[in-house]
């Protein structure tokens, strides 16, 4: 029997009033991996997110997830097929007009689980994200950026235990430590709970610490596609130009930790570029 | 504009001598451009309109929400409804005193009150009042959900935002609307009396002449006008708010212009349904 990917694009293209934001991106993400799409701003990473939740519907290709095809489904289908996937928004996007006990606990409130269920799964899943299940009465606007990220991450675990998460831009905004304990749960979640995932970022450093596989993104098109080390290697002028920045500041963290103190690891505040080598893959 | 243009001369002037056809064609397709955009947005409107009405006719229905949007919009509005409705009746009964009293028929205040306050003026005071009250939180709040991505989540947790945050408002505001037009009516009808004290209309006679018009018929046109009030309110603020773009400053403009229109449409529908009464019902 062939493993089906349990997430796959097939010759996508997406336009909005007559400008290309996708041409012809084709991925696959088996089962239990994490896929980034990395790429400068502007270039449609976020795109492959909503088309990929069905929030929109790409001019022509395939979009499977879980071997079906969600471009031909019809809205109710739509709808149940989005509840086997949680999402992290940017910035969180968590409801402030609730608690973050009602946040985490709102697919199941939906569902009409009884409260004490709700009460329970909140405090698990609130301590599963590293937070304490006491905030649970806290607005999300108390919240520092971080924790707001991880509630967001245990709003989408706590979405009927999903099979498929999706990332956009998880770190962006954090501060060095927050966005470390971000990813660390992100490969966390992927190695301890077998989720499948798409992490949409523009953080080389994420990507290469978080990807199984990378696919990178310029204006819409696909320009790599292939595991960290791969990206690491690669001549692809863009692909040189893109990672320069990067490898810039890891050979000045570099320099700077032999200048320091040889031999010792440099922390994440150092740069960003500290965070991970280029070409370790998780 | 593309392709071939034509020229000759359409505007003849003494000083800058003949203009060319381009002008004309250019100011004829910016007219014709801005007329689509508009039949556009009154086909979205339109159809968001019915999408609104099917969404508070059928289940399911989110009670909690429901009940939230009553209290905010009833209980949060009473004041201020009550507070103009006084104020606005007191002012209309001075008016027709004045006059009533030059034509010898100072008894007839309270007859001309009721018709005022409850087929027109209260109605009308209350919408314009909400309106400005509910289309600016409810443009807001849906203008801000929808910028910090809320409402995609909402989404991708297999809600409906139509369901959830637009319904709750228009099943309130029906609610709400009928109840603070009593209100208001009410209020506006004993300002008028206290009014009439001065002019020495006494209580006993603008008690009857209220009393012989205060008709179900006449409750009745008063209280057809807030329902599609309420169908306005929300069409226009929801869609202003899950419309809105560019951050901030796009929210700003969205609920300006929500309540801007809301206010002049309550205006116009006020119209229609009078007209539509006056010529269906003959009330």
């Amino acid at each position: 029997m062939i493993d089906l990917p349990m997430i796959e694009f097939r010759s996508v293209y997406f336009s909005i009033e007559e400008k290309d934001i996708l041409t012809n991106v084709s991925f696959p993400v088996p089962r239990g991996q994490t896929r980034v799409i990395l790429g400068p701003s502007g270039s449609g990473k976020s795109t492959i997110l909503r088309l990929l939740m069905g929030l929109w519907m790409p001019d022509s290709g395939n979009i499977f997830v879980n071997g079906e095809d969600i471009t031909q489904a019809t809205p109710e289908r739509l709808r149940e097929i989005r509840k086997g996937m949680g999402i992290v928004f940017q910035q969180g996007a968590l409801f402030d007009s609730m608690t973050v006990g009602e946040n985490v606990g709102y697919t199941l409130l939906e569902d009409g689980h009884p409260d004490e269920e709700i009460e329970q799964a909140v405090a698990t899943y609130l301590a599963q994200v590293g937070l304490d299940p006491e905030l649970r009465d806290r607005m999300p606007d108390e919240l520092s950026g971080g924790m707001q990220r991880r509630v967001a991450i245990a709003r989408a675990l706590a979405a009927r235990n999903p099979e498929i998460i999706l990332y956009d831009e998880p770190t962006t905004g954090l501060d060095p430590q927050s966005a470390e304990r971000i990813t660390d749960l992100i490969i966390r979640l992927r190695d301890t709970m077998g989720k499948t995932s798409i992490m949409v970022t523009h953080d080389i450093a994420d990507a290469f610490k978080v990807g199984n596989r990378i696919t990178v993104l310029d204006r819409g098109n696909v320009v790599f596609e292939g595991t960290p080390g791969e990206l690491n290697a690669a001549n692809d002028p863009f692909i040189a130009e893109f990672l320069a920045p990067f490898r810039k500041a890891v050979a000045a963290a570099t320099q700077r930790m032999e200048v320091r103190v040889p031999g010792e690891v440099p922390g994440r505040g150092d740069s960003g570029a500290s965070r991970a080598q280029p070409g370790g893959a998780p | 504009m593309t392709g071939p243009r034509l020229r000759g001369p359409v505007f003849v002037s003494a000083d800058r001598g003949p203009a060319d056809y381009t002008v004309a064609v250019d100011a004829l397709a910016a007219v014709g451009s801005r007329v689509r955009r508009v039949l556009e947005v009154v086909q979205d409107v339109t159809l968001f309109c019915v999408s609104v009405l099917r969404s508070a006719f059928f289940p399911p229905y989110y009670k909690h929400e429901i009940l939230e949007q009553i209290h905010f919009s009833m209980i949060g509005s009473m004041f201020i409804v009550m507070f103009s409705a006084l104020v606005a009746g007191q002012a209309l009964a001075i008016q027709l005193a004045r006059e009533l009293a030059k034509q010898g028929a100072k008894s007839e205040l309270g007859h001309f009150m009721v018709i005022s306050s409850v087929r027109a003026l209260g109605p009308v005071l209350t919408g314009i009042v909400v309106a400005s009250r509910m289309s600016a939180g409810i443009t807001a709040e849906l203008g801000t959900m929808k910028s910090s991505n809320q409402i995609d989540a909402l989404i991708a947790f297999g809600t409906d935002p139509m369901k959830r945050l637009v319904a709750p408002r228009m099943i309130g505001l029906w609610i709400a609307l009928p109840v603070l037009t009593i209100l208001g009516d009410t209020l506006s009808v004993i300002g008028g009396g206290f009014v009439g004290l001065g002019y020495h209309v006494t209580f006993q006679s603008y008690y009857n002449g209220v009393a012989k018009y205060l008709t179900p018929a006449n409750l009745l046109v008063g209280m057809i006008k807030p329902i599609f009030f309420a169908i306005l309110i929300t069409t226009v603020a929801c869609w202003k708010g899950l419309t809105s773009e560019g951050g901030a400053k796009g929210v700003g403009v969205a609920t300006t212009e929500s309540v801007v229109i809301s206010s002049v449409g309550i205006l116009v529908t006020d119209f229609i349904c009078t007209k539509l009464i006056f010529r269906v019902l003959g009330w």
